[in-house]
């Protein structure tokens, strides 16, 4: 994570975060056999520099507002600096890839974080509010508007303060292609039962139902996420993830169960296979539907290719349920919990919160949606279209597995139990039982 | 690691009598040196290696987010441990994982990697080609030999599967990966040892064999009897290199699924738990000590091999 930063910064900062920072983690790891004591030591050092690092912070007359962003490749990043130099602001932009980013966010947080920075909303943005380290901008989300209720929610901490600023979002759903539904005459199923239907004529059409990858270990909690809201409810599936649900209890069993049912209908050895790979199988109209989030479209040649993707929401299994609860994950800023310059952090979240900002860094990418309502929806595609209003007509909205739960037990936990199902299916008993005790040896901090 | 203190240090002492040449005269300027040589590599050696260290034992005990100054974290005794062992299903895969790549490395490509290296030792023609060709993944990172392979393995365009008109997906079907992996990184170790045991062979005095050869040995019995026993201190290095390379084995898993579906290692597991937005610091540390103390078990039995053969 070396971030550039002039020299006058660099020596202002302690050296143990330089050292943290200087130092590969990974590089660390591959030559030493001690790994795990190398980890420790930058994690380390980067806490105890976390402290010394915020007394440093009272540069007011800096005009420039620093703004650390994931967007490492090469068209995003290009439409945020557009985006940013619109702002009328001095931003400097400090760029990290993607994954890099996320990986050291702790790090990141507590030595010498940039005055406003992208992240997500959900459990990982309250996680960080909780802790004292992202800054409270209720100020600034109290002078926006077009913004649902949805929105808000999901830009609010535990102590009922926003420390989120929403850019974009993108809905979960089952994507197919039009010629080839057209071509079979396939309909959107509404049911259960008629998703299990459609899916045995695709088999006889010589199609793979459903597109399945799992390599990544992140997909598939997409599906486990769309049964529970379906089986269980939005109430049960929060409850479920904030902890407070049991794993092994029966509502989760029946999702596992459900989703054992519809094994057969998806793609075989998903666990080797990416998700561009398993949309290149719908591109190329050997799947017949996709459940993935609409980014799912970055695999689809611009323009004729794009045009023919579409969605339905994933169907109804207990009427009592209904279809309300959709997944729809936010991206958006936080800010530092003492910027170095407040005045100007704050005008530039003001600025990102606008339609305005959110128009330019939708050219760069057709698969998601501006956040507020009031984007500029007339360039939108058709698919961008109906995403706005599948969204817009969500009683309830989830993030995603891995943003509404604890990272820990996203990454440690559920990562490996998914992928163990689906290895092993019909062992539920052993792996719900053994999810929930690993959930409480996990959630008691 | 434990060759890194004398490394450095080495030179200081060595430059002592020669430099004294008989008389102790040590000079202001000298005192300066030999000062920085012996503490710079100490000060490097405790920062990045011994403190860690303990740091990674006494967090082992606790129960820390990595956010929040040090005083967020509450000891927990032993319960991570309790954890690793009965509530953590890839720990156990991963132990064995190890072990079976430890078996692997020393069964077929320490063994082959001998082998060629006495085949190679008997002057064929065109040795040099086949020294090369072994030696050049040797040169490549796990990393990179990992992708590599990916173009044999492949599922759809692999040349794997269109020679045996199979479609196994050999990095991603957990019951063939591991052995798929276990392939690819052989590949590279065999190279390895094959140079570390050909420098060796070609440092026996070649009058021990004529010696042999004269009282009539065959060139087997030359080997194990006379040659073999000779090259002892390379058989150590040998057998230390092959439990290194098992127990470090990260990088190659790690670009192909960060260790996750039948390529867990404890490796992987400490970085998937350490590194990242997880950050399970106590546990993760738990796991480091577990991997630091079966280290320790081969470190132990190495540095005693050695200090017993010394001391003869």
């Amino acid at each position: 994570m070396s971030r550039p930063r002039s020299e006058s910064e660099y020596l202002a900062s302690l050296v143990p975060p330089s050292l943290a920072a200087g130092v590969s983690r990974r590089g660390f790891l591959k030559g030493t056999l001690g790994a795990g004591a190398a980890v420790s030591l930058s994690s380390l050092l980067a806490a105890c520099g976390g402290g010394d690092n915020k007394g440093g912070s009272s540069g007011s007359g800096n005009k420039e507002v620093s703004f650390g962003s994931n967007q490492s490749d090469a068209v995003p990043k290009k439409a945020y600096a557009d985006m940013l130099a619109a702002s009328g602001l001095t931003v400097k932009v400090n760029t990290v890839d993607h994954n890099t980013f996320q990986e050291n966010i702790n790090n990141y947080l507590q030595g010498n974080p940039d005055d406003v920075f992208t992240w997500f909303a959900g459990y990982r943005m309250r996680f960080f509010a909780a802790q004292g380290l992202v800054g409270d901008v209720s100020d600034v989300y109290g002078g926006l508007s077009g913004f649902s209720d949805a929105f808000k929610q999901a830009s609010t901490g535990d102590d009922g303060k926003q420390y989120f600023v929403p850019l974009t979002t993108y809905p979960w759903a089952i994507f197919y292609r039009k010629s080839v539904w057209e071509k079979n005459g396939y309909q959107p199923p509404k049911t259960l039962d008629e998703l299990v239907t459609l899916a045995k004529q695709m088999q006889k059409d010589g199609l793979v139902p459903i597109a399945f990858a799992d390599k990544d270990g992140w997909p598939a909690m997409g599906t486990f996420d769309q049964l529970n809201l379906r089986i269980n409810g939005y109430q049960f599936h929060v409850d479920l993830m904030a902890g407070k649900k049991a794993w092994d209890s029966a509502e989760v069993k029946k999702v596992f169960d459900t989703w054992r049912g519809l094994l057969p209908y998806h793609q075989p050895d998903a666990l080797g296979r990416t998700w561009q790979e398993a949309a290149q199988s719908l591109l190329k109209k050997q799947s017949g539907m996709y459940l993935l989030g609409m980014f799912v479209g970055q695999q689809f040649p611009k323009g004729k290719e794009q045009e023919d993707l579409d969605f339905f929401a994933f169907p109804e299994i207990d009427s009592n349920i209904g279809t309300g609860a959709i997944e729809a994950p936010i991206d958006g800023f936080m800010m530092r919990a003492d910027p170095k310059n407040e005045d100007g952090a704050k005008q530039l979240l003001k600025y990102l919160g606008t339609a305005k900002a959110e128009n330019i860094a939708l050219k760069a990418d057709p698969t998601v949606i501006g956040a507020s309502s009031e984007a500029d929806t007339a360039s939108y595609t058709g698919l961008q279209q109906k995403a706005v209003e599948f969204i817009g007509s969500a009683e309830s909205i989830a993030q995603f597995l891995d943003r509404d739960t604890r990272p820990d037990f996203a990454a440690t936990v559920m990562l490996p139990g998914i992928q163990t199902f689906l290895k092993k299916p019909d062992d539920v008993d052993g792996l719900t039982k053994s999810l929930e005790s690993q959930k409480k040896s996990i959630f008691t901090s | 690691m434990s060759d890194l203190p004398t490394v450095p240090a080495a030179p200081a002492e060595a430059a002592m009598p020669r430099r004294a040449g008989g008389r102790v005269r040590v000079t202001g300027t000298d005192r300066i040196f030999l000062t920085l040589m012996v503490a710079v590599p100490t000060i490097m050696v405790v920062c990045w290696v011994w403190l860690p260290a303990i740091a990674s034992v006494v967090l082992s005990f606790a129960r820390w987010s990595g956010v929040g100054g040090l005083d967020t974290i509450q000891w927990i005794g032993t319960e991570n441990y309790k954890n690793v062992f009965t509530n953590y299903p890839p720990f156990a895969p991963a132990l064995r994982h190890n072990l079976v790549w430890l078996v692997f490395l020393f069964v077929l490509p320490t063994l082959f990697g001998m082998l060629l290296a006495v085949l190679l030792d008997r002057e064929l023609r065109g040795t040099r080609f086949y020294q090369t060709a072994m030696f050049l993944p040797v040169v490549l990172s796990l990393a990179l030999i990992g992708f590599i392979w990916q173009l044999i393995y492949s599922r759809d365009q692999g040349l794997l599967n269109a020679v045996l008109h199979t479609q196994i997906d050999w990095y991603g079907d957990s019951r063939w990966n591991l052995w798929a992996v276990l392939v690819a990184a052989g590949w590279k170790h065999a190279g390895y040892i094959m140079l570390l045991y050909l420098a060796g062979l070609k440092g026996v005095d070649p009058s021990l064999r004529e010696a042999a050869a004269v009282d009539g040995a065959s060139p087997a019995k030359t080997f194990f009897s006379v040659v073999f026993p000779v090259m002892r201190p390379i058989n150590i290095i040998i057998i230390v290199v092959t439990v290194i390379e098992s127990l470090r084995a990260f990088d190659i898993v790690w670009v192909i699924n960060k260790g996750t579906n039948g390529l867990e290692l404890i490796s992987t597991l400490v970085t998937s738990n350490v590194v990242g937005e997880a950050s399970r610091i106590g546990f993760g540390s738990a796991l480091a000590t577990i991997m630091l103390l079966i280290s320790l078990v081969f470190i132990t039995i190495f540095l005693s091999t050695v200090m017993r053969g010394e001391r003869r």
